[in-house]
């Protein structure tokens, strides 16, 4: 940094003095409010834990989606726009076999419960599919022009491609769907309640349901999964050699479309996985879902470290987490501000994410 | 860059020569054009299917003529919701407004559906002299001095003269009622939440005012952000609070669905209440079975429950469209007859003469029984009606007040 701006290296410390600055602003502002949060979180031991199970949900399945960002960015420098709109996507096509398999809350579970892992591993095969095909047929053809700038349009644009996508799907009115499209194209789609909502500490005076443990345990094992698959098998082995070098990696004969390909079938494949989860979870599919859940999973990613596989489950974790406090102990309509607001102050002390590192391999 | 202003140059050319063409192709004088503007697209569109259609009967009774056949009158259904948004959308209405008043065969505008999309034409409108009559808006701020905010409504008349009427009963009643309802209900303490919007947030402000004036608690008071994935942290917060109530000032739109489902699947067991604006089928379609035993307010009386002309009015509504109309179709039938009302005392293509006859309506003779407008633009009527969920329908209750 300090070779490309010699003016902030000579003279006057601009940098260290907006520091300090932010620092004075946080104490005289926020003490209060902190302490009156701390004496409502201890006032209430109960509540307090129950928002942290509600953020450690939320952060799971954000984290699956940031996963997805992360994976793309750490391969080809390419923040994947579409990524949130994939997302939903999964979801659409999940309740889509919700609504074939018809499945309801009162369909038993030997049944319902295998049924759900076809729904999930179909949902997941598809938007991996997708996720593939639109990096061969737009990416890739992007990719030896030596400007990144064109792949991010194509990719905002795939966005949209893929948010219209969701809005015709509303409009899908098969009789084999058994209406779960509900009557109108644009409205919000209700999923039927399939995960068993009974609070497993029921007596404790604290709640997490059989669903929020279902969020939890899927989510925690796929990130498990790849992680084991990036840092322990051949392909993953290829995929981080792809990430350090690229050149590199093809000359020592790794086929580098194909590892790259095989980051977009990844990312594409968790988030489906996510899609379906957060349907069945909230029980709404709607359209423009992909928007608001990217952006919150893109700020998990950069807040982690964009490229870096821990970074973005401990982004995703943490913007939950936030989240669920800011909702209880601020308000709700500050919690966007207050989740972008320690992002900035993030990066204003670690340009590179709580885990990322410039040195470090990115995938 | 030349040629990208000279470009953007030769497109502005083209839609002042296309705009034109359009004012020069209708202006012939014995065409009077009314247009609506209301959400045509996303989860509005049922209500706004039955506005139009109530529209388009009236006009179809008159055979689309004015003034013994003098004036033939000409229909234009426009959308100020766009499938991107879902929902209306500031900009499409803006240019609704734009087209509308450039078009000088124009005389009466219809419109709108949402409170916050009528802040944005009230003026537009204003400063063309064109009358605007509101099937559905409720936001008290949008006529009556001192029930919004201080500046409110004078800054949506740039010309000092009102322009605007609605046929609906404001919310500075709907909120009151719905309090005093709530209370009737054994609601002892309640939560109120809004969408930040115009309408939500208004109807929530006379809500907790009303609420306090009865001695009902109110635990708290916030904003959800409509596009939120989940509110299932802002639902553990509720069920801490205990309230007996909780009361969403808001519209479907901004995800009342959601919101519902959040706070049941939390373990909220007691009552929840929305305005108008949940009062809709797309809410219940959205909220599934959590629906069920929700509470609504809403101006005036359910199609069903309508007495004399107005059943009269029912019963050819389903006759002719084979449906339920829903809750503001018998307005949007009002509204036409108000303004072919007005159309027919003027018998002129005067946008000021027929706008003074719209705003001086007196002891109007209307299907909602005899009314007139205030100084404000604001209805006589003042009756409210409570529903409630049942089966997966809203059904009427009570009358309330």
């Amino acid at each position: 940094m300090a070779t490309s701006h010699p003016r902030v290296a000579q003279g006057v410390p601009w940098r260290s003095i907006g520091k300090i600055l932010i620092v004075i602003f946080c104490v005289l502002f926020l003490t209060l409010p902190l302490i009156e949060m701390v004496k409502a979180m201890i006032a209430d031991p109960q509540l307090l834990v129950r928002q942290l199970l509600i953020g450690l949900t939320n952060g799971a399945y954000i984290a699956l989606i940031a996963l997805g960002y992360t994976l793309v960015y750490g391969i080809v420098e390419l923040i994947n726009f579409a990524h949130g709109d994939l997302y939903m996507l999964g979801a659409f096509f999940s309740l889509t076999l919700v609504g074939v398999f018809s499945l309801t809350p009162e369909t038993p579970w030997l049944i319902r419960g295998p049924l759900l892992v076809v729904v999930l591993l179909a949902t997941m095969a598809f938007t991996a599919t997708l996720n593939m095909l639109v990096d061969r047929w737009a990416y890739r053809r992007l990719r030896g022009i030596g400007s990144r700038m064109a792949a991010l349009i194509s990719a905002i644009g795939i966005s949209f491609v893929f948010q219209n996508l969701g809005l015709l799907w509303g409009y899908l009115r098969f009789p084999f769907m058994n209406g779960v499209m509900g009557s109108n194209a644009v409205a919000p789609k209700s999923f039927p309640a399939l995960f068993p909502n009974v609070n497993l500490l029921a007596g404790t005076g604290v709640r997490f349901g059989a669903k929020d443990l279902i969020v939890v345990g899927v989510s925690v094992v796929l990130l498990a999964a790849l992680y084991v698959f990036v840092t322990r098998t051949r392909l993953g082995k290829a995929m981080r050699a792809t990430a350090q070098d690229r050149d590199a990696a093809a000359l020592m004969g790794i086929d580098v479309n194909r590892t790259i390909s095989l980051a977009f079938i990844l990312g594409g494949a968790l988030a489906g996985a996510s899609g379906m989860l957060v349907g069945l979870y909230n029980g709404t599919a709607v359209f423009d879902m992909g928007f608001t859940a990217g952006l919150r999973s893109f700020t998990a990613a950069v807040l982690g470290g964009i490229g870096n596989i821990v970074g973005a489950m401990l982004g995703g974790l943490l913007i939950g987490i936030i989240s669920a406090l800011s909702d209880q102990y601020i308000s709700t309509k500050w919690t966007n501000a207050v989740v972008f607001g320690i992002l900035v102050i993030i990066l204003v002390y670690r340009p590179t994410g709580l885990l990322g590192d410039d040195t470090a391999q990115k995938a | 860059m030349k040629r990208l202003s000279g470009f953007l140059i030769l497109l502005m050319l083209t839609s002042m020569i296309a705009s034109c063409g359009s004012l020069a192709s209708v202006g012939s004088g014995s065409t009077i054009k009314i247009v609506s503007s209301l959400p045509r697209t996303g989860s509005s569109k049922g209500q706004t299917d039955s506005i139009v259609n109530a529209i388009k009967q009236r006009l179809e009774e008159a055979d689309y003529k004015a003034c013994d056949g003098a004036f033939t009158i000409v229909y234009e259904d426009m959308d100020d919701a766009t499938a991107a948004a879902g929902k209306w959308d500031a900009a499409q209405e803006a240019s609704n407004a734009n087209k509308a008043a450039g078009d000088s065969a124009v005389m009466v505008y219809i419109g709108t559906f949402n409170s916050g999309a009528a802040k944005i034409s009230i003026p537009i409108l204003n400063q063309a002299g064109l009358v605007m009559i509101s099937p559905a808006n409720t936001y008290p701020g949008l006529t009556k001095p001192g029930k919004g905010e201080a500046d409110e409504p004078a800054k949506y008349y740039p010309n000092g003269t009102h322009n605007y009427v609605r046929v609906v009963p404001a919310d500075d009643l709907q909120g009151a009622a719905a309090a005093r309802w709530a209370q009737s209900l054994g609601a002892a303490s309640v939560y109120v939440l809004d969408d930040t919007e115009l309408y939500g947030k208004g109807v929530a402000d006379v809500f907790e005012a009303t609420a306090k004036e009865l001695g009902i608690a109110v635990k708290a008071r916030d904003g959800i952000d409509g596009k939120a994935a989940d509110y299932r942290a802002l639902a553990a917060k509720i069920v801490a609070a205990a309230p007996d109530m909780v009361y969403f000032g808001g519209i479907t739109q901004n995800n009342a669905g959601q919101l519902l489902k959040d706070i049941r699947a939390e373990g909220f067991m007691g009552k929840f209440m929305g305005p108008d604006g949940i009062y809709e089928t797309a809410f219940i379609e959205a909220a599934g079975a959590d629906a069920e035993g929700v509470y609504a307010t809403f101006g005036g009386v359910p199609a069903e429950k309508l007495e004399g002309d107005a059943a009269t009015w029912y019963a050819n509504y389903k006759a002719t469209y084979n449906a339920e109309p829903e809750v503001y179709a018998v307005y949007g039938y009002e509204s036409a007859n108000v303004a072919m009302n007005a159309i027919n005392s003027v018998c002129k293509q005067d946008r000021a003469a027929i706008q003074s006859a719209v705003m001086g309506t007196k002891d109007f003779k209307g299907i909602l029984g005899t009314w007139s407008f205030d100084a404000n633009g604001d209805t006589s009527l003042t009756s409210m009606s409570g529903a409630q969920v049942v089966a997966g329908k809203f059904e009427f209750v009570q009358p309330i007040k």
